[in-house]
């Protein structure tokens, strides 16, 4: 008890809080597993016996974990791996061969990769010798001659595997999974992917070669156990070094959960989402707004992460404009209606722009011509407009064909909240024409 | 090709000697006593009478060991019409590879083995014929004599019969009578060809009967492998200067037509010389320096290099005065002297050599690096050594044992021995020069000298070499050439190039430290058996595709032809595992004696990087060479064209044959255009999916030359896979039949995959265990098999409809309405956004802004339940479905 005084006395109110702060934001970024991954049981389960079968026994197996962005594949995979790698027998004799789709973007690069994570003979240092077959024949030579029972058993973890189906010939896929279905060294091989449709881009081949083992995580849990994630994600653990805090701070949390508002927020995160990462994101900025002075989460700062998380990109770039972009802006907006989405090109946005000037001289400043296009390019280079052909076909800048990436809701929404909007302008805009 | 036509004027002129023996008025053979050689130029001939130990051109640059006879003239007047019997010899690099272990100790170099093989063709060329060599019957615990006594014997202990060595039958060896052993002649002794070693011993040779492999032949392919021959040897264009590139031809063309010296004579006055223990020593310790400090002699004068190279030509015909007289003056001749001797001879080559370099282009052969190590050792001085290593000279028993102790880094070194040797038996001038200017002047005399004492060594005494591999050539380059980027030649250089890098990287894994643990209860056990990768005793149902592939194998091995077979089957059908089980059996029948031993190898389309793979690959499984694809094509295509009586058969499986497509398609073109050879005994058998592949992507004569013999596999039926699991299984009692017959029928309905349905039985059985722990029963049972039936083949797009969020579903909804509106399949964004918004109010949601309907669009995306064009076109993204919208509209009922 004295240790922990003696602890107290020496964190401030300020140490304690932005140790909390890096813990949780340790969480949020993903940069610490936690130990048990959270409504998966039973994949998690799946998915560690065969794991287990193949270090131990030196049964070759491979399985595809399929789900979508942000469902917990990585993690149930590196919590696997964990809770394998702290059984000792199993950590002295497990090879590891990890590999990213979006990294080894052709087989020459993967085998090279997995060559030199394998610490093959052909490795020295860091560099990997030989050429491309060399390297294929070498690895497929090296994992032929050791058999099931006395070599160390390999786990190859491919992510983003939907990536690797497109390499050449899909060579490399075809050698694991046929490594894994004869008496060689045994190997897993993991693959995670977010498509659902990864088994029709294998090859008849390698498909056939595949064990069709799937195990799907698709975040099935209701809003009740997304309440309990939000809770369980935001709550410091019981050995947080300044107890007393860790329990002002999780009783916190607690009135946070049972609050209208805060529930109100979550449930329309929770419509639009079950995602894990943008819950992260939400808690994130709501986490960031905790100071000395402001010393625990309340619900307006969820309400204002959640103002943050959903706010539209593009009503935010029109808030920012000048009054002529904007009255271009509903120039286009009249000549897509009038168009019905057809292109148009500057002039015809020019001369739209010059009726309403002669209607309204007395009230909107008219402008040069040279000034007009200045800021019609300004909205080309915010990308609110479009241009039809690519950047190689070369048109007068003038007739070039472009369309608008505004939808009318959002320029609607935008000219309410723009400050002091002349009254023509935002008239010009609700007319049905020009 | 002027070197060509030189090489023919020189070829020796075979004449019959005495009086015809015996006449076969039947057969009108005429049979001699002898065979007479001469050749032009020289006055020496030799003669060879039946009872003579010959040597016989081979193919690939060996020379074949054999007993002479018979001879006789077939009386047809054309110019093969001398033959010859023979009783075949084996060196021990002939055997095959996998059989070499049967000796169970190491061969002597100089070892022979009577080959007892029968069926295999005796008669021979008479104009093949190189030259006599004695051969000695030792007893078979007898040790073999000291080396130095007889120097180009080969002795003879044992006999092969394809299967096992044994004691030779000394009635087969004396069968003929005649002299056992040829009275050593001069002439015999200029040909040094009694060592192991491969190809060099051919390089060797060859000058001395430079084109008879082109007369024996008549084909053009013969030409074309003595072309190739002629570009083996020759220097790359590409690498050398001009002027090194004379140097090397001169050393390679000018063959001196069987330089005849008396060796015996000139190793005595070499071992007379006082100086010839103390030139061992010093190359000893200049090695030893070199070894520690190899620039130290990077100073060396190229000039005084090219001297140490330059040889003594043996064509002239004072040839062997003079070489007598250059080697004991040697040591005292000036430089100068030297250079002059050597630029007479470059000159009277060059005038015979100037039109060859066409020919030298392609000359990315085996050799070049070799002899870019000559090269470098001319130009830079330092590699010089490479030149120098041949330590085991037999007449320097002095100082043997110091020299042993050298082996191994002589062993590395070999390779360049080969192109010491290659530039033929000349005799390397000793050169004793006074460097005064150098520093290092006396560590660099010791190097001229022991360069010069190895040279003769090497140029003249038969001494006996492990074999080379052109693995060890590689690996030893980097040593040499350390500033050579590992590119150039990569697959010569494997994996090492760099002094870094490990040697022989031996592809392996590491192995564990406890044994894997054994299966524990049934359902384990079961689970073992099931597994794709485990052997079955026997292969159930493919009884007929069985016995017609062993068929076809078997008659061609027996026949000693060459053939080819196509077997088509969709995947997991068996087809691979057939033929080897073909393979396995033919093995065992071979092993029992009843059929003629033959070597399988085996290429995968898959399992390499680029269809011109398949030469090296097929090089490296037949010889143990490593070559680049180009030239392990032309390796294999002299060793299918070359007649090799003794050559077993070769069964070549080359699996995923569609992935050997090339535009021209000649990989296909050679692999089916091989068997198709007399000579070539291979056995080709081609596996793919598709049953018309010949007629759907091969051109004709590819198409053609695969032939009919086709095969294809069907499908299992569901009877048949219901057969293949209880055999597996093989009563261990671990599945209900019910549940047996639910998988294979369920396999055999989708697409008769012999691979799927183990998988499901395997899956069956974890989740029968894993039930077991909360229920009792022990089999595997419908419902565990439903259910394993249910996660490979159910789709997931329903659950993942169900479990995606409610903004995901309603804007699969909205995707669905735009469709109706429009009446088309597909919709932009911006469409089906406004009926999102507008089914959000009818849901009572509050709407969501334009970013996280797009976001909610590109997470549908990702998990392709939609289908979406880049994501750069913001609103105009065109939208698709890809899944039914009934399933949509089912899922989201009944969610």
């Amino acid at each position: 008890m004295s240790k922990g005084k003696s602890k107290e006395t020496c964190l401030t109110h300020g140490e304690c809080i932005s140790q909390a702060q890096r813990m949780l934001r340790e969480r949020f970024c993903h940069q610490k597993i936690p130990g048990k991954p959270f409504g998966v049981e039973s994949q998690h389960k799946h998915l560690l016996e065969l794991l287990k079968r193949t270090a131990v026994r030196g049964e070759s197996n491979s399985v595809l974990i399929v789900g979508p962005r942000g469902a917990g594949k990585t993690m149930v995979c590196c919590c696997v791996l964990n809770e394998l790698l702290e059984v000792k027998h199993v950590q002295e004799n497990v090879l590891q061969a990890q590999l990213n789709g979006l990294l080894q973007t052709d087989d020459r690069i993967a085998l090279k990769e997995i060559t030199r994570q394998l610490h093959l003979e052909n490795v020295v240092g860091d560099k990997v010798f030989g050429s491309f077959a060399e390297n294929l024949a070498f690895l497929l030579e090296a994992l032929k001659k050791s058999d099931r029972s006395s070599s160390r058993p390999v786990l190859f973890i491919l992510d983003e595997f939907d990536l690797f189906a497109h390499h050449k010939n899909q060579t490399l896929l075809y050698n694991l999974f046929d490594v894994s279905q004869s008496a060689q060294t045994p190997v897993a091989v993991i693959g995670l992917t977010c498509r659902l449709d990864v088994l029709e881009l294998l090859e008849k081949r390698v498909k056939s070669r595949f064990s069709h083992r799937q195990i799907h995580l698709l975040s099935s849990f209701r809003f009740k156990q997304y309440l309990e994630i939000f809770k369980m994600q935001l709550s410091l653990p019981e050995d947080f070094t300044d107890r007393r805090f860790a329990e002002e701070w999780n009783q916190n949390i607690k009135s946070l959960c049972e609050d209208r508002s805060v529930e109100d927020i979550l449930q329309k995160h929770f419509c639009s989402s079950k995602d894990f990462r943008s819950l992260h994101m939400l808690l994130m900025l709501a986490l960031s707004r905790v100071t000395v002075s402001h010393p625990a989460i309340k619900p307006t700062d969820l309400l204002e992460a959640s103002r943050l998380c959903t706010m539209d990109s593009k009503a935010n770039i029109l808030h920012g404009l000048s009054v002529l972009e904007l009255c271009l802006i509903i120039a286009m907006k009249h000549l897509s209606d009038i168009y019905d989405g057809e292109p148009f090109n500057f002039q015809m946005v020019h001369n739209e722009f010059q009726k309403f000037i002669q209607r309204k001289s007395h009230s909107v400043h008219n402008f040069e011509k040279p000034v007009v296009i200045k800021a019609f390019e300004h909205l080309h280079q915010l990308q609110l407009i479009k241009p039809m052909e690519g950047p190689s076909v070369r048109t007068q800048k003038d007739y070039q064909l472009v369309k608008l990436l505004l939808d009318n809701s959002q320029i609607m929404d935008a000219l309410q909240k723009y400050p002091q909007c002349p009254t023509d302008v935002k008239q010009w805009a609700a007319s049905a024409f020009g | 090709m002027s070197r060509y036509f030189t090489r023919l004027k020189k070829r020796p002129v075979y004449t019959w000697t005495g009086r015809p023996s015996f006449i076969d008025r039947k057969l009108k053979h005429v049979f001699y006593e002898g065979l007479c050689i001469k050749t032009d130029g020289n006055a020496n001939t030799g003669c060879i009478r039946p009872g003579d130990y010959i040597l016989i051109e081979g193919d690939e640059d060996r020379s074949y060991v054999a007993k002479l006879l018979k001879l006789y003239d077939d009386g047809t007047g054309t110019r093969s019409s001398k033959h010859a019997e023979v009783q075949w010899f084996v060196r021990f690099h002939e055997v095959p590879q996998n059989k070499r272990k049967r000796l169970g100790r190491d061969p002597h170099p100089n070892e022979v083995f009577l080959y007892e093989i029968p069926n295999c063709d005796s008669d021979i060329d008479a104009e093949t014929i190189i030259t006599t060599v004695q051969v000695q019957h030792l007893e078979e615990d007898s040790p073999f004599p000291a080396a130095q006594s007889q120097e180009n014997s080969l002795y003879v202990k044992l006999s092969w019969d394809g299967k096992s060595f044994s004691p030779v039958n000394l009635d087969l060896l004396l069968q003929s009578g005649g002299k056992p052993v040829l009275p050593a002649s001069s002439h015999t002794d200029s040909l040094p060809k009694p060592d192991l070693e491969v190809s060099r011993g051919l390089a060797v040779d060859s000058p001395s009967r430079p084109t008879r492999s082109a007369r024996k032949q008549h084909s053009s392919t013969s030409k074309y492998s003595q072309s190739k021959e002629l570009s083996d040897r020759q220097p790359s264009n590409v690498i050398f200067t001009p002027a090194a590139r004379k140097k090397l031809q001169l050393s390679n063309s000018v063959k001196p037509t069987g330089s005849k010296l008396t060796r015996d004579d000139v190793l005595a006055e070499l071992l007379n010389e006082d100086s010839a223990v103390s030139l061992l020593e010093a190359e000893v310790t200049r090695r030893r320096a070199l070894a520690s400090k190899p620039s130290s002699s990077l100073s060396k004068k190229p000039r005084d290099l090219c001297i140490c190279l330059s040889p003594i030509r043996g064509s002239q015909i004072t040839q062997e005065h003079q070489l007598a007289n250059g080697i004991q003056i040697g040591p005292q001749l000036q430089p100068e002297e030297l250079v002059k001797r050597t630029l007479k001879r470059e000159s009277g080559a060059e005038s015979t050599e100037g039109e060859t370099p066409s020919k030298r282009k392609d000359s990315i052969k085996k050799d070049a690096p070799l002899d870019i190590l000559i090269e470098d050792g001319r130009e830079a001085g330092g590699p010089v050594v490479a030149m120098t290593p041949r330590s085991r000279r037999k007449s320097a028993q002095v100082s043997s044992a110091r020299i042993r102790q050298q082996l191994n880094y002589l062993n590395g070194n070999q390779s360049t021995d080969f192109d010491v040797d290659d530039d033929e038996e000349d005799i390397f001038l000793p050169t004793k020069k006074d460097l005064k200017s150098s520093s290092e002047e006396e560590e660099e005399e010791e190097e001229e000298e022991s360069e010069s004492v190895t040279g003769r060594r090497g140029s003249r005494s038969a001494v006996p070499r492990t074999p080379r591999s052109s693995r060890k050539a590689s690996s030893r380059t980097p040593a040499k050439t350390p500033n050579k980027t590992p590119r150039r030649t990569p697959s010569k250089t494997s994996v090492p190039r760099t002094p870094r890098t490990p040697r022989h990287a031996t592809p392996s894994i590491p192995s564990r430290t406890q044994p894997a643990r054994k299966p524990g209860n049934v359902l384990e056990e079961a689970r073992a058996r099931l597994h794709v990768s485990s052997v079955p005793e026997s292969l159930p149902c493919r009884e007929q595709e069985f016995q017609d592939i062993f068929n076809f194998v078997e008659s061609k091995v027996m026949d000693g032809t060459g053939g080819c077979m196509y077997i088509s089957g969709v995947p997991g059908t068996g087809k691979t595992a057939t033929v080897h089980e073909v393979i396995r059996c033919l093995h065992h029948a071979a092993e029992q004696d009843e059929l003629p031993s033959f070597c399988f190898i085996e290429i995968n389309g898959m399992k390499m990087t680029e269809p011109h793979q398949a030469y090296v690959q097929i090089l490296q499984m037949l010889t143990g060479q490593k070559a680049t694809a180009e030239h392990a094509a032309a390796l294999l295509e002299k060793r299918f064209s070359t007649p090799a009586p003794k050559r077993e058969t070769t069964v070549l499986l080359v699996d995923e044959l569609d992935l050997l497509w090339t535009r021209k398609q000649n990989v296909m073109y050679n692999l089916f255009d091989w068997p198709t050879r007399r000579q070539a005994k291979l056995v080709v058998l081609a596996i793919a999916n598709t049953m018309d592949l010949p007629e759907r992507i091969m051109i004709n004569r590819v198409a053609s030359r695969l032939g009919l013999t086709r095969m294809s596999f069907q499908p299992y039926s569901y009877k048949q896979l219901q057969q293949i699991i209880s055999s597996r299984l093989n009563r261990v009692r671990a599945f209900e039949d019910d549940a047996l017959q639910l998988v294979s029928r369920k396999v055999a309905a989708l697409s008769g995959d012999a691979r799927r349905c183990l998988d499901i039985c395997r899956r069956a059985t974890e989740i029968c265990e894993f039930s077991r722990q909360r229920s009792g029963s022990g089999l595997v049972a419908m419902s565990h098999v439903m259910e394993a039936l249910d996660e490979m083949f159910s789709s997931p797009y329903i659950t993942a409809i169900r479990c995606a969020s409610v903004q995901e579903q309603i804007f699969l909804k909205a995707v669905i309405a735009e469709f109706r509106r429009l009446g088309l399949e597909e919709a932009t964004f911006q469409q089906v956004f406004r009926q999102h918004l507008a089914l959000c109010r009818v849901e009572g949601l509050s709407p969501v802004c334009m970013s996280e309907g797009l976001a909610t669009c590109l997470r549908l995306g990702a998990c392709r339940l939609l289908l979406l064009e880049s994501s750069h076109r913001d609103l105009h993204l065109r939208v698709r479905l890809n899944v039914s919208q009934d399933d949509v509209l089912y899922a989201l009922k009944e969610g």
